[in-house]
């Protein structure tokens, strides 16, 4: 059973005790048994949302519609967010967005890439995956976070940098080397937070930083699990057998050295309870900001 | 009686040296672009341009360092570097051993200390015949060791690429390269020394997407295929055909992205103009 027919199974069962414990209430009929039968088969249902997610689970839940996205976040954790427009050079790229904000009263620039929540939405977003000038203005941005020595936090959430005419002609290559060389030198605390997928040299264009955050459902790799099955395999469907081979989740890639901390999400997802989510990110930021 | 000939030894004779760069016993060889055949002698002198219509059959490394480097100059470095198989992935040990024996190398780069025309530079140069010449912990790290090798002598460096992009079965080892390797080239520049990119046939993916893009003065192979994503990547995803020409040296050239486009039998002339303008610079 899949993440996702887990979670609709919990759901439905819940609405079936309620149901019952109304019958029980309203007709007096004692139905002690059933609920406290059902209630245990909910617990085992809720242990294993929590516990037994398959890498592919987690693919599953970071490409959740339902799944908070960076504004999302971005209202939630900061007190004022301005938003910035533009590269200077050519456009402005809605997949990803930035600008200023205060966390707790501490200036921060703030930049993520964005998806979108339904068709119009990600039509205009771009389904979360940048063009050249997406890449460009966060590095205009974050230069002007240095200069004004403000610290700069990244959410990252995309399935890769976009793959078409306009992108090549405008130099995707070329914006992603220059992201990777000059955020090495940007001279201010750089954190970055995969919050859902973080695909490829597209979420590597605004991930290098001091430390690397990563949601507790949230997957990071190479390419997508698709991409990787059908370049190795020459086969795309064997996504899930990929990422299980991957390292892709947070907990394999803690292991591996390459993130520094794994910030836990509800039972089910972040969509579950978002604004906790918010809050525990917040709390390491403010932890970190503060040190 | 010619036409008997390659009849007759058809195998042999017809066997085209690319994208396989091995050159097969024959005396002649088929162009993949024009499809006339040249004499072999011819193309080696020619530097593997062919000789009727220009176009640039991929080479190896060590074809690469011989044609540039000054005589017998050419030391390699980290010879023996090699990477591990973090994702354990099946198959994918006894491939490089396999690829090993049959090139020879120990990996998709060759990095060392060489001259050009007198000039001592910092010389990588990338192998397609090693898994596409793709970027896993190995090549990151030999590149970045070049880079560093570069600052410590204040010499220049010049990579030539070609590569498919990060190595799929390295995972997330072969991405964390490319911040590397661009973090090192951050440093170079800091120091004011020369990088020069040389992109050759193909650079695609985390390589394009990185060192690839960062020199001083980036120079391209004529015809060579040069992007971000593949071309059927591209074609898969916005479900139209690509114009002609496209994602090509040339194409770049138009772009803004490569300064120029340079025939391989000027490229030792060039290289050598550029690096005596450099000279002072250490």
């Amino acid at each position: 059973m899949s993440i996702l027919e887990l979670d609709k199974k919990i759901e439905e069962l819940e609405v079936k005790i309620e149901e019952l414990r109304k019958i029980s209430t309203e007709n007096n009929i004692d139905l002690t048994c059933e609920i406290e039968k059902m209630e245990k088969k909910l617990l085992e249902l809720r242990n294993d949302l929590s516990n037994k997610l398959t890498p592919w689970d987690r693919v599953m839940l970071a490409r959740l519609n339902e799944r908070p996205t960076s504004l999302d976040y971005i209202e939630m954790i900061f007190d004022e967010f301005i938003e910035f427009h533009g590269d200077r050079l050519y456009g402005d790229d809605p997949a990803i967005v930035g600008g200023i904000a205060t966390l707790d009263g501490i200036p921060v620039t703030v930049i993520g890439e964005q998806k979108g929540r339904n068709t119009k939405e990600n039509l205009y977003r771009n389904f979360g995956m940048p063009h050249p000038e997406g890449y460009r203005k966060a590095l205009r941005l974050m230069k002007q976070a240095e200069k004004f020595k403000r610290p700069i936090i990244t959410f990252v959430d995309t399935p890769g940098a976009y793959c078409g005419i306009g992108a090549e002609e405008r130099g995707q290559a070329e914006a992603i080397a220059r992201n990777l060389m000059e955020m090495s030198t940007i001279d201010t605390l750089k954190i970055a937070i995969v919050i859902g997928e973080g695909s490829s040299g597209g979420a590597l264009a605004i991930s290098i930083a001091d430390e690397i955050w990563m949601l507790e459902n949230a997957v990071y790799s190479i390419l997508s699990p698709e991409g990787f099955a059908s370049i190795l395999w020459k086969d795309a469907s064997r996504a899930k057998e990929a990422a299980d081979v991957m390292k892709m989740t947070a907990y394999d890639l803690k292991e591996l050295g390459i993130i520094n901390r794994i910030i836990k999400e509800p039972a089910g997802g972040a969509h579950k309870a978002p604004q906790m989510v918010a809050e525990e990110i917040k709390r390491n930021l403010l932890e970190v900001l503060q040190r | 009686m010619i036409d008997n000939m390659f009849d007759r030894k058809k195998e042999i004779i017809y066997d085209s040296i690319s994208p396989k760069i091995d050159i097969p016993d024959g005396l002649w060889l088929k162009c993949d672009r024009c499809k006339k055949i040249v004499y072999k002698d011819d193309l080696i002198s020619s530097l593997y341009v062919c000789t009727s219509c220009g176009y640039h059959f991929r080479i190896t490394a060590p074809q690469r360092i011989e044609m540039l480097c000054d005589e017998g100059s050419f030391e390699e470095i980290d010879r023996d570097l090699i990477g591990d198989d973090p994702l354990n992935f099946p198959g994918y040990k006894e491939k490089l051993e396999k690829l090993r024996r049959e090139t020879g190398l120990n990996e998709a780069v060759v990095t060392g200390i060489g001259k050009i025309s007198g000039v001592e530079v910092a010389l990588g140069v990338m192998d397609n015949r090693f898994l596409m010449g793709s970027m896993g912990y190995a090549v990151g790290e030999k590149i970045t060791r070049l880079i560093y090798r570069s600052i410590e002598k204040r010499i220049p460096l010049i990579i030539f690429t070609t590569s498919g992009g990060a190595r799929m079965q390295e995972g997330i080892v072969s991405l964390m390269q490319m911040a590397k390797t661009s973090a090192a080239l951050a440093k170079h520049n800091k120091e004011g020394l020369l990088y020069i990119s040389y992109l050759t046939d193909p650079t695609t993916g985390g390589v394009s997407a990185s060192f690839a893009m960062l020199g001083d003065i980036i120079l391209a192979e004529p015809g060579a295929l040069i992007g971000f994503a593949g071309p059927r990547v591209i074609e898969q995803t916005i479900r139209q055909r690509l114009p002609e020409g496209f994602q090509t040296a040339e194409f770049l050239l138009k772009h803004g992205f490569v300064d120029r486009v340079v025939d391989r039998r000027d490229m030792k002339n060039l290289l050598t103009s550029i690096l005596k303008m450099h000279v002072g610079v250490r």
